[in-house]
């Protein structure tokens, strides 16, 4: 390999053998599960949503993923939802009653739940 | 006619690793080769580079050859004397790259700043931009094994550094012939013992050739002679984890934001008095007011702000009346702080900056390695004159020794962790001078912080009489008093300060905010 050329013809030549993460689009959960997210019992959280998630028969249109820090350590376990389109939804110091509470009025109703996101607890 | 003069050094460190041998052996080739008429031997005074001896320069062209044994002089002769081509093998290189046969690229993840998780986040949250910087220094550079230096403390970021490997090895990212490209490079995991010298980079290297984590002396440095005696190219996850971005995005856009001298951003934990304890990522010269109020969201229940120490236990503080300060290398150097990972503690108005200095300072005496003095001992006798101050034995000759001793330490270390420690007692002294002082004249501790120089009094008028205070004190230090104060019915407390321990649990414990400290 000794030119841009030869890269861009290796990139094109193994392109289709890495597979690409899908699954972008619909409504993406995302729980922060770094040491501080763990912490703060981030795992209930998550398990919450991937259980509620199958129970509501929610899966083709949600997805439940992990992610690292988010940075705000001090308000884990913190919760963000994107929705393409929409602006993101951050919610923070989240509990698994709070995650039923959130897909209930938020992933099936489409309303987000105010009094759990960031601006409601720093306000 | 001379052509040509063959110099061979003859200072002592040469003689002893055999150059009066090499000019022997050159004698007898050049006269084996008819060439003593062209060609003249000049035995000459030291080069200074004796560590690379026996040295040998041919001229005219000025060919530095270096560890020169007797075995190459029929080759020097044969091929550069008489056809004129170098024997390249022989040829002193400024990095050592011509007789390098392996070299490394090295991941410093021994994050141990108290306070600081700058890379375990990266780690645990994306470990492949690190995987891929590291591939794309290692092709860069010509190395083709890398080292990930992690501290066993972050299991979970070992867990997915570990897992990312494994799934770059799978998709042929990492391995031997990399996407047919004919470069191979694969990556290792290393686990700190718990060492925060092993951040050292010397000592790191150590410590992953097997060895206890002590650091060694520089030069050589470790792009000469690092891991294994091998060249090696040691960064810190951030640097690493930046590389990716910058490849794809352009270096104009990285140098976008950032300062004159400091480009790009910069991620830094904030923790301490601060409301939005976490992480930060901001462009380099954003000023430290933006962090602290804006970004951090200000200091709890309403307090001044007094403080940010910077680097932890290396670095120094930066006080209210620098707030302004835009944060970049060049301005926390200039004011004797200095960013190192990018921990950022806050303090309130509650700290006393010289309990402060001392935590930091009995951090760096359990963690001193031992191998030199100055840091073994010196830190530690630094502690016992910081000790002698908050007990309020000082006196102000005490402060001038302090910062004597600091300079020596500083200036006579072997590593960084020596050569730093005394950065957050010399901040300290520059910034808040006027509180080591009340320290030692008035013998009282301004933010109410060392122990020895408390009294915890209650004020009769306004105790009540209600006893919580001394069923709470642990050591039986608060009685009973005859004095009623007019407004109430049941005799005042008082404290026998000979008994008290002032732990501060009256205080805690009065509803009437009757009992204060002094």
């Amino acid at each position: 390999m000794k030119s841009l050329a030869e890269l861009q013809a290796i990139k094109n030549r193994m392109k289709d053998k890495v597979v690409l993460r899908d699954g972008m689009e619909g409504v993406r959960v995302v729980v922060g599960m770094a040491t501080c997210g763990i912490a703060a019992g981030a795992r209930p959280v998550l398990n919450a949503f991937v259980e509620g998630v199958n129970k509501e028969n929610l899966e083709s249109k949600v997805s439940v993923t992990q992610t690292g820090c988010i940075g705000i350590c001090q308000y884990e376990p913190v919760v963000e939802v994107f929705e393409a389109g929409k602006e993101k939804v951050t919610y923070v110091k989240m509990n698994p009653e709070k995650a039923q509470e959130v897909i209930e009025k938020h992933l099936k109703g489409g309303q987000v739940v105010s009094d759990y996101t960031i601006g409601a607890v720093t306000a | 006619m001379i052509r040509s003069q063959v110099l061979i050094c003859g200072g002592t460190g040469c003689t002893s690793s055999g150059s009066q041998q090499i000019q022997e052996a050159f004698e007898v080739e050049l006269e084996k080769n008819e060439l003593q008429d062209e060609i003249k031997l000049v035995r000459t005074g030291c080069f200074g580079l004796c560590e690379l001896g026996p040295v040998v320069i041919v001229y005219p062209d000025g060919t530095f050859y270096s560890r020169v044994t007797v075995e190459d002089v029929t080759e020097i002769v044969s091929e550069h004397l008489l056809k004129g081509r170098r024997v390249e093998r022989l040829v002193y290189d400024d990095h050592g790259k011509a007789k390098a046969d392996q070299k490394y690229v090295v991941c410093n993840a021994d994050e141990g700043d108290p306070g600081a998780f700058m890379d375990r986040s990266v780690l645990e949250g994306d470990p492949h931009s690190v995987i891929e910087a590291m591939a794309i220094c290692g092709y860069a550079c010509g190395c083709t094994k890398g080292y990930v230096y992690v501290r066993a403390e972050y299991p979970i970021a070992v867990k997915r550094l570990g897992i990312a490997i494994e799934q770059a090895r799978e998709y042929g990212l990492l391995g031997k012939n990399i996407f047919d490209s004919g470069f191979d490079f694969d990556l290792e995991i290393r686990l700190g013992a718990g060492a925060f010298v092993c951040g050292e980079e010397t000592a790191l290297m150590t410590s992953i050739e097997g060895n206890r984590g002590e650091p060694r002396p520089r030069p050589p440095f470790p792009a000469v002679k690092g891991l294994f005696g091998k060249p090696t190219v040691e960064n810190n996850v951030e640097t690493f984890a930046n590389i990716p971005q910058i490849i794809l995005r352009g270096a104009e856009w990285f140098a976008s934001m950032g300062t004159e001298k400091s480009k790009g951003t910069k991620v830094f934990a904030l923790g301490g008095k601060i409301n939005h304890t976490g992480l930060v990522e901001i462009p380099m010269g954003t000023t430290l007011e933006h962090i602290v109020y804006d970004i951090g969201g200000g200091i709890p229940n309403g307090k001044k702000f007094k403080a940010a120490q910077t680097g932890g236990p290396s670095g120094g503080c930066i006080p209210a009346s620098l707030i302004d300060t835009e944060v970049d290398y060049d301005n926390l150097t200039a004011i004797g702080c200095m960013m190192g990972s990018g921990g950022l503690i806050v303090m309130d108005e509650d700290t006393c900056m010289v309990d402060m200095a001392k935590f930091f300072l009995e951090f760096t005496v359990d963690e001193s390695c031992g191998k030199c003095t100055p840091c073994r001992v010196g830190t530690k006798r630094l502690l016992e004159l910081l000790d002698k101050i908050t007990e309020g034995k000082g006196t102000m000759e005490d402060l001038d020794r302090i910062e004597d001793l600091c300079n020596y330490i500083k200036t006579n270390s072997l590593c960084g962790l020596g050569q730093t420690a005394p950065n957050p007692v010399l901040a300290t002294l520059k910034f808040f001078r006027e509180e080591y002082v009340a320290h030692v004249k008035d013998k009282k501790c301004p933010a109410g912080v060392c122990k020895d120089l408390l009294t915890f009094t209650i004020d009769p008028d306004k105790c009540i009489g209600c006893g919580l205070c001394a069923r709470n004190c642990p050591v039986d230090a608060i009685a009973k008093t005859d004095y009623v104060a007019p407004r109430h019915k049941r005799p005042s407390y008082r404290i026998d300060s000979e008994k008290c321990i002032k732990c501060g649990a009256c205080m805690s414990n009065c509803k009437f905010k009757a009992i204060s400290k002094q």
